[in-house]
């Protein structure tokens, strides 16, 4: 499966951009958790305890906010500063995801940003990449 | 030229157990990774192997009929070589193929307690002439030297002539301009560099800052570039900054690009190098399996077509792709006024 090249029209964007962006991020936290506890987010939780992170998507005009604390990740309180935001068009977090395309490409591209803490940034990156997703069912999507 | 004719062996690079099983999955012959500590030059939060994940890396190349080399290419600091001594004694306790070393105290150390352990001088140790190869391998028995990127085609056809050591070259990925690692431009700016600290312009050190129209990249502070919207972007690393040199802001010492040697497959197979390696063990495995595909391909298809071989577009897009600032250059392999 390839992702072909596609950009959320923007009424996505401006109906998205009036909800509550609870919801979805609610969901990135429990999957999260879940993979934390499964064991298959191979997560040393020390490295990112007490800090925050922005997924923004940008034409979806979603900003997923989220935090790690305790060993768990929760969902941002209200004014929290991300010490790391990544923002991306949705096909590019999802070619980022099922490992069509490395963080680095996207970034040399321009597509995808980092800001904040770029040591932060490289823990995170470093972590999905040794995610072994071959015991788990999602095996069948990734590209690699 | 028989057909028969051996092709060189494609080393990948892998910081983790996924990239290492795209590297094999996508046509390596040979993966090689670093250990978790700063006995490697990719020493970043995250990357790289445990015990663990070594065995395991290890025994899915095995069952596979590849082979796993280990690079403990820093040079080991005054106070503390023990760290990279028991990295040696791990790397035999593993069982790896090969360890790359640049330190000629580890390649004693390693040749005097693991006479079984294969050794390649890493890049990082500058063996640029086959005098520095000869001798080490009379000393400490190394089998294989990867040569610095900084040599020509005609250099390198030079320093094989004159050894029977295996020869490994660069083939394609990020550059690295001043002698391997040995520059100190990253330690000017932040007090640590690659042989040192196993990392260049080390990520607690950058920061991205994007502005209403460009991207600033700051290390430590230090505005090294600034990119306009859609300009492709590369590491924060001082070689590939911008600077302000006689009233003029340009890349005064790299422009930041990557080496791709894919026309040259014919040349670097009929001089009959043993290897060719792949940059990027910080990339991710996407990286390792859209350049392990691209290569092995063009390895196989120069092999068989020698002389008539030319470069596949598929081939060359997805190099080009991945790359960091999205242009290619042979380095110093061609220089026309050499
Ligand atoms: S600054 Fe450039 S030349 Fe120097 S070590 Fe870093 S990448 Fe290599």
């Amino acid at each position: 499966m390839r992702i072909p090249d596609f950009t959320l029209p923007s009424p996505v964007a401006s109906l998205v951009g009036t909800l509550p962006a609870t919801p979805p991020a609610w969901l990135l936290v429990q999957s999260l958790n879940h993979l934390l506890k499964k064991g298959i987010l191979p997560a040393d939780t020390g490295l990112l305890d007490g800090r925050c992170f922005m997924v923004a998507v940008k034409d979806a005009g979603l900003n997923l906010c989220f935090c790690c604390s305790n060993e768990a990740f929760r969902l941002a309180p209200a004014g929290a500063v991300p010490d790391l935001t990544l923002s991306a068009n949705f096909a590019d977090f999802l070619r980022m995801m099922l490992r069509e395309e490395d963080p680095d490409t996207l970034f040399f591209n321009r597509k995808l940003s980092i800001e904040g803490d770029t040591e932060l940034g490289l823990i995170v990156k470093n972590l999905l990449d040794s995610v072994d997703w071959s015991e788990t069912p999602l095996a069948r999507f990734m590209a690699v | 030229m028989t057909d028969t004719l051996k092709l060189p062996e494609l080393v990948c690079p892998a910081g983790s157990l996924p990239a290492l099983k795209a590297a094999i999955d996508h046509g390596a012959d040979t993966v090689y990774l670093g250990l978790r500590n700063d006995t490697n030059a990719r020493n970043f939060a995250g990357l790289n192997f445990d015990d663990k994940t070594a065995r395991e890396g290890i025994r899915y190349a095995r069952s596979r009929g590849r082979k796993i080399l280990l690079a403990i290419n820093t040079f080991a600091q005054g106070a503390s070589t023990g760290r990279w001594r028991s990295a040696l004694d791990q790397a035999a306790d593993l069982g790896v193929d090969a360890v790359i070393v640049a330190d000629l105290g580890l390649m004693e150390y390693a040749a005097r307690h693991h006479p079984e352990l294969r050794l390649h001088m890493s890049v990082q140790g500058s063996a640029t002439n086959h005098h520095a190869i000869n001798l080490a391998r009379d000393l400490f028995g190394i089998r294989r030297a990867v040569l610095p990127r900084v040599l020509t085609l005609d250099q390198v056809r030079a320093v094989m002539d004159k050894t029977d050591i295996e020869i490994e070259v660069f083939g394609f990925g990020s550059l690295c301009v001043m002698v391997e690692g040995r520059c100190l431009l990253s330690s000017y700016a932040t007090g640590e560099s690659p042989n040192t600290h196993g990392a260049c312009s080390p990520a607690r050190f950058v920061r991205w800052e994007q502005g209403a129209g460009e991207l600033k990249a700051r290390l430590n502070g230090i505005l090294i570039d600034q990119f306009v919207k859609d300009e492709a972007a590369g590491y924060p690393t001082l070689c590939k900054g911008r600077f302000q040199v006689g009233g003029e802001t340009y890349y005064a010492l790299e422009e930041p690009t990557s080496l791709n040697v894919m026309s040259m497959l014919p040349e670097l197979i009929d001089i009959g190098v043993s290897a060719i390696k792949v940059e990027g063990r910080q990339r991710s495995p996407a990286y390792v399996a859209q350049v392990t595909r691209a290569l092995r391909e063009a390895l196989d298809t120069a092999g068989r077509e020698r002389h008539r071989f030319s470069v596949r577009p598929a081939w060359q897009q997805a190099l080009n792709n991945v790359s960091e600032g999205r242009q290619e250059t042979l380095g110093a392999y061609h220089r026309p006024w050499k």
